[in-house]
């Protein structure tokens, strides 16, 4: 048992510097247990006032109405759908780091996901919001719930779509929060334990549930991970299908096309390594985690992002296509002229969708942009607005001009509430995420713990010798089976 | 449970540990357990632990949520309230496939998750004897149960002979009690 596990030499460390296991606490613990910075202040302050802005402008709502959005008879759906599927898809690249690659035993993960899931689980409670307030009678909002109500009963509709949506939102939500905590309760004790101040201690002591690092615990805790990551993965790949059966099995003309569920799934996954993209370049930078958070890691989530942007252009292009050669004539008709003329009212929105998420990704086919921190940061940014109009093309240039032209749209702008929901909705976000990262570690301990002694910087001279052994030799004194 | 005497040694490799599990094993010393800051895997089969089988818990809650979302579907649209929808089949089983998955994931990761926090005792307020600070920070931290035969300044000369920094004899109670981590005074005992 010399190594814990081989890697070989040639694939670049994951954690740079020397460090030993203790060093790896300090670094990470270290920002839990100091002030927060003047930075944090301003952040989280802003991010607060973005929240009570969107509880003003929710509260507009719910006292006058959705028309207060400017939504009208023919644009039912116009920001506040366009942002639910914007938060949704957000929320996939947490599960699906945390989950597929946890499967796929892709070790770069361990620097990610801890953040990476929070900001999932942030993202879905923003989505959330938006579902539930469009309802406009919101004290009626657990009619969605199938409980043997006073009117017959009247039970909920099983065969709807947006029933689906909301088992399948609701159960990503709890399994996100479960696997994240399930996680966390370890790197919690590891705080509990260095606590000093007795508050610290206290609470710290609650959050890690009496944790004590036994290995029967531990080997449970391996077990139960393995399988909440093998049932988020088809959660995950589920979570996004849902959502798109919504717009695909009705019968409007640009929604109703099979390649919704695939191509949904891909622009998630795009979107949400772009916000990881945005988080993580930030924290790494102000909690000084260089060495955990490496160029490598962004360059991985550069990769997928050139993939999972190409997939989206595949289906742009796919949809397109199927729109002209088919024999639908409303569906060409949303096509042509609703999206593809640029003249159109809202033809520019389209170009800025196919700008954002087909073109600018394919710059990081090349490493030395890939591996760019303050170009992969703009691209993240870049990606996200694209795939915000993604959504809005999907919803409003598909209803605003629907089958009886006298009741074509004129032009529909959200007002100031609708935007100030929206708002209020980074504001959400940001204040947890602000929290999270004084809070809790931002980096899964144990996990960077567990890699560190096949992936670090520091230990990785030492897989030479093996690496010039002969392949039985190593098969004998080296492998070791799970 | 009662107060028992513990030896405990602290190790710093993880290649020093095994050799140690195995040397404590092999000289037939109570080994009570072991505390690693992080999963060490390997750990549980030198150690002989069995297999866990928690993975077999959360097949059946999965089929149960499976068999409760279609039965509940069925007896919904089939029995109690069948609705006619544009004269769609009652018993509509491809329109409930996604209620029925989202259902046998929530319930096989809602159920698993309980399992464990009541396999090892997890709950807010719940406190348990640590033998070392660092147990979840740097070492690993074995602690082997004193027998009325047991010879302390044995087993700890042997801890040291296998390697452990540092070797202490601790007198702790073995289960957990209700309290919080910033006093130490035991509210309730469990039994």
């Amino acid at each position: 048992m010399a190594l814990l596990k081989y890697e070989s030499n040639v694939r670049p460390p994951l954690v740079e510097g020397k460090k030993d296991y203790h060093q790896v606490t300090e670094d990470i613990v270290r920002p839990i247990e100091g002030p927060p910075s003047k930075l944090w202040w301003i952040g989280f302050l802003v991010s607060v006032a973005l929240l009570l802005f969107g509880v003003y402008s929710v509260y507009r709502e719910v006292t006058y109405g959705v028309g207060e959005w400017n939504l009208n008879k023919t644009i039912g759906w116009g920001w506040d759908i366009t942002n639910f599927v914007w938060w949704v898809g957000i929320g996939h690249a947490g599960t699906l780091i945390s989950a597929i690659l946890l499967l796929f035993r892709q070790g770069w993960r361990t620097g990610v996901n801890r953040a990476a899931e929070a900001m999932t689980i942030f993202a879905v409670m923003c989505a959330g919001q938006f579902p539930i307030w469009h309802m406009g009678r919101v004290w009626m909002a657990f009619f969605v719930l199938p409980y043997p109500n006073t009117r017959g009963p009247l039970w909920v509709n099983f065969n709807s779509p947006l029933l689906w949506d909301v088992f399948a939102i609701s159960t990503y939500f709890t399994v996100s929060l479960l696997f994240w905590y399930s996680g966390l309760i370890p790197d919690l004790a590891t705080v509990r334990d260095r606590a000093k101040l007795k508050w610290r201690k206290y609470m710290y002591g609650l959050l890690s549930f009496g944790w004590t690092g036994s290995t029967k615990h531990w080997q449970r805790h391996e077990s139960l991970s393995l399988v909440l990551a093998g049932l988020s993965t088809p959660l995950v790949l589920s979570v996004h299908t849902v959502v798109s059966f919504d717009f695909a099995t009705s019968i409007v003309p640009g929604w109703h096309t099979t390649i919704f569920p695939p191509y949904f799934v891909a622009g998630a996954i795009f979107s949400g390594f772009a916000m990881v993209q945005t988080l993580l370049l930030v924290t790494r930078k102000v909690l000084k985690l260089e060495e955990y958070i490496t160029i490598e890691h962004i360059e991985v989530m550069n990769k997928v992002i050139v993939l999972t942007g190409s997939i989206v252009g595949i289906a742009y292009l796919t949809e397109l296509f199927i729109a002209w050669y088919g024999m639908n004539k409303y569906e060409s008709w949303a096509f042509m002229h609703n999206r593809l003329d640029l003249f159109s009212p809202y033809g520019w929105s389209y170009y800025l969708m196919m700008g954002c998420n087909v073109l600018s990704p394919q710059i990081f086919w090349f490493r030395k942009l890939r591996r760019n921190i303050g170009l992969t940061f703009f691209m993240s940014i870049l990606v996200n607005i694209g795939m915000w109009f993604e959504r809005f093309v999907i919803i409003v240039t598909s209803v605003y001009r629907d089958y009886l032209p006298s009741s074509w749209s004129t032009y529909y702008s959200p007002s100031i509430y609708e935007v100030g929901f929206y708002l209020g909705t980074f504001g959400l976000f940001f204040t947890c995420y602000f929290l999270f990262s004084k809070f809790f570690p931002v980096i899964a301990l144990a996990e960077i713990k567990h890699i560190l002694k096949k992936s670090g910087e520091d230990f990785k001279p030492a897989m030479e010798p093996i690496e010039e052994e002969s392949a039985e030799t190593f098969y004998k004194e080296v492998s070791h089976h799970h | 449970m009662a107060e028992k005497k513990f030896v405990v040694g602290s190790f710093t490799e993880e290649a020093v540990l095994f050799d140690a599990v195995k040397k404590v094993r092999k000289a037939g010393y109570k080994l009570h357990d072991v505390y690693t800051p992080f999963p060490i895997h390997g750990l549980d089969k030198v150690m002989g632990l069995r297999d866990t089988s928690i993975h077999t818990a959360g097949f059946i809650y999965a089929i149960f949520g499976t068999t409760t979302a279609l039965s509940f579907m069925t007896w919904v649209f089939t029995k109690d309230w069948p609705l006619n929808i544009g004269g769609k089949p009652h018993f509509a089983l491809p329109a409930w496939v996604p209620i029925m998955f989202e259902f046998t994931v929530l319930c096989a990761c809602v159920g698993m998750v309980l399992t464990f926090c009541y396999l090892c005792q997890l709950a807010p307020f719940v406190k348990k004897h640590h033998f070392h600070e660092r147990a979840t920070d740097d070492l690993f931290v074995m602690a082997i149960e004193c027998t009325p035969k047991t010879n302390e300044g044995e087993v700890s000369g042997f801890l040291n002979n296998a390697g452990a920094i540092e070797v202490n004899v601790q007198q702790a109670e073995t289960g957990w009690w209700l309290g919080t981590y910033d006093k130490d005074k035991k509210m309730f005992e469990s039994k």
